[in-house]
């Protein structure tokens, strides 16, 4: 089987996101770069497929140099090559996913699997807008994956809100992940000592002749609004509760 | 010229959920047109009258043999159909499983831009609708303003308040004219997890553990918390992780981002990427024994104490000031 992982390089989640009022842009000097958490999950099931099936796994990134990082430890987690789309562009959703499906339309992928969301913009878009630049069918959000090569389907199932579904459909397809799919594993030294010899075939997005201006632009950031200095007691037990629950019926009026 | 807001919502049995009326409460209050609600399925002529009562003017009901199992890409044809028949300036899904599923794929299908999960959808002085969206989970507002002809949100549940205008939703026929063996992923079963416990994402309040719960046996005191107090349950994740309780569970910038009323976070620290996720919760209320747990800088109320202690007598209290209310 033929499948590709998409990976984003974003921001380690214990980032304190730092803005200037007003402002377009993060600012993101000092910023912990690290593998999206649920793309992670997307490396983790395409090994794991590969492990049982044959084939190979190829990363494909969209970014500036920084990403080359991201793609390393891909590599390393057990991935056998990469693509690495150049661009230090902000894109919109859209944009990067035409440039995506750009990048890897004529490989032939069996099996496209992304994260359920990149955790900085939270869009959760790209993967089935590939799916469509392609013309693929998609599911998202999965929790559990069963492919049967041979039969060319796959049965997936997705998380809903307090339930789950169950989805039948033909390869090759987009699949997203969420947390509950897999255990990703950590590279092991020898598979980071192997990765440095890896292909990483790097692409200038420019050279692509996609059309890369956004539709949707933030106009501005702001923070969210700080809460006022709580009502911390201390004290017994049941008198700091009786006053807890006097104060949430009485003040804030929620009880 | 296009005009309008088309509101796509899924309904169950003759029902929708309450974000479809919070959905068709902000269009009737913005839009410059008509508002045209779309639903799926064999049960969809029930919700005429509800939603006609919350906002919609119109309805276009996809109920033959090929919408009754939901496809993503099949629904999402459907979609496309629709819009070019009612041609609305703007569609608005909820930010749900469902609508995050479908709202990407027709955003792809018809070429126009969406912007997921907004906290707010408004009127820019281009006459053109701008919406506020959290990103990093919270952790920052996004202004965001959509450039192509036609504009797609999807909109996070609880963040609207729903007004009744009592309309007569009229009736649009559209036959978008699709075959259901034509659709490639397709629902074969749901099922339901056990429990049946409110949505986190569309619960009023929230009773929330962590670490130091200890043991998954000790849920049982939070259980009686949130009893008292009609809430449905969450946790940080370390406590999902262990398997104390279900994934479903984990609130946080990896989980779910919640935005209820009152937000009890119990046994938990208040780390960066839990907060992340409550802070559009409008009340927060920590209880820990560690007075100086990052979690009381976020909170607006706070007991420094043993939980297992103050959650019992917090229980009782509660159900006191209830009994008397
Ligand atoms: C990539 C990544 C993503 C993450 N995403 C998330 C996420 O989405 N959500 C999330 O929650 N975490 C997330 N985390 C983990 C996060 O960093 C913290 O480790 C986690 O939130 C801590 O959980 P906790 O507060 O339950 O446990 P702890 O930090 O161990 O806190 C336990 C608290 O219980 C208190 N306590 C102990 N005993 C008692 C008692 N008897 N009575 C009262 N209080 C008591 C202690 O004082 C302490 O404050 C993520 C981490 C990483 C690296
Ligand atoms: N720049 C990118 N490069 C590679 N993959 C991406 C990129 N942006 C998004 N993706 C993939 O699409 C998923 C969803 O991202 P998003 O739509 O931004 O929330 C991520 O988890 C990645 O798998």
């Amino acid at each position: 089987m033929k499948i590709l992982v998409l990976v984003k390089q974003v921001p380690d989640t214990a980032t304190k996101i730092r803005v200037n009022a007003g402002d377009t842009v993060i600012q993101t000097d000092g910023v912990k770069w690290v593998i999206n958490p649920y793309d992670e999950f997307a490396i983790e099931e395409c090994l794991r497929l590969r492990e049982r099936f044959g084939g190979e796994v190829v990363v494909l990134t969209l970014g500036p140099k920084r990403v080359e990082e991201a793609i390393r430890q891909a590599l390393a987690m057990g991935a056998d090559r990469a693509i690495h789309l150049d661009s230090d562009r902000e894109l919109d959703s859209q944009a990067a996913a035409r440039v995506l499906a750009r990048a890897c339309q004529d490989e032939g992928f069996d099996l496209i699997m992304t994260g359920k969301q990149a955790v900085d913009d939270d869009q959760a878009q790209v993967g089935p807008l590939v799916a469509v630049e392609l013309g693929l069918p998609q599911v998202t959000v999965v929790l559990t994956l069963e492919v049967d090569p041979e039969a060319r389907r796959i049965r997936a199932e997705r998380e809903l809100e307090g339930a789950s579904e169950w989805v039948s459909l033909p390869m090759p397809a987009v699949i997203t992940a969420q947390r509950g799919l897999n255990e990703p594993r950590y590279p092991t030294l020898p598979n980071i000592m192997k990765a440095k010899k890896k292909e990483v075939k790097v692409i200038a997005v420019e050279s692509l002749g996609v059309p890369l201006d956004p539709w949707v632009r933030v106009e501005a950031f702001s923070l969210p609004p700080e809460r006022p200095a709580g009502k911390i007691l201390t004290g017994d037990p049941v008198e700091v509760a009786q006053e807890l629950a006097r104060l949430l019926h009485e003040e804030a009026k929620v009880i | 010229m296009a005009q309008g807001i088309l509101v796509v919502v899924n309904q169950e049995e003759g029902r929708v959920r309450r974000v479809a009326y919070e959905l068709l409460s902000l269009a009737q209050s913005l839009a410059s047109g008509q508002v045209t609600a779309l639903t799926f399925g064999p049960d969809a002529e029930n919700t005429r009258e509800s939603l006609g009562r919350y906002g919609a003017d119109r309805v276009v009901f996809l109920s033959g043999p090929a919408y009754q199992a939901y496809s993503s890409d099949g629904f999402a044809q459907a979609v496309a159909a629709v819009v070019s028949t009612i041609d609305p300036q703007a569609l608005f899904f909820p930010a749900t499983a469902w609508g995050r599923d479908l709202a990407p794929r027709v955003a792809g299908l018809i070429g126009a831009g969406l912007a997921s999960d907004c906290t707010e959808v408004h009127v820019r002085d281009d006459g053109r609708l701008g919406a506020v969206r959290p990103m990093y989970a919270g952790k920052v507002y996004a202004r965001v303003a959509i450039d192509s002809p036609r504009q797609i949100f999807s909109l996070r549940p609880n963040i609207q308040t729903v007004v009744e205008t009592g309309r007569s939703a009229e009736v649009v026929a559209v036959d978008p004219g699709l075959d259901a063996s034509t659709f490639q992923a397709v629902v074969t079963e749901v099922k339901q997890s056990q429990g049946g416990q409110v949505e986190l994402t569309e619960a009023d309040i929230i009773v929330s553990g962590g670490r130091g719960i200890k043991a998954p046996e000790n849920f049982k005191v939070l259980e009686e918390l949130a009893d008292a107090l009609g809430a449905a349950l969450g946790s940080s994740r370390p406590v999902a992780d262990e398997g104390w309780v279900p994934h479903s569970y984990h609130i946080g910038q990896t989980g779910k981002v919640v935005s209820p009323t009152v937000y009890f976070a119990v046994g938990i620290s208040g780390a960066i990427q839990h907060l992340a996720g409550i802070s559009g919760s409008k009340y927060i209320v920590a209880i820990n024994s560690d007075p100086d747990a990052p979690i009381f800088k976020a909170a607006n109320y706070g007991i420094v104490g043993d939980l297992f202690q103050v959650v019992p007598a917090l229980a009782q209290a509660i159900r006191e000031v209830k009994k008397d209310a």
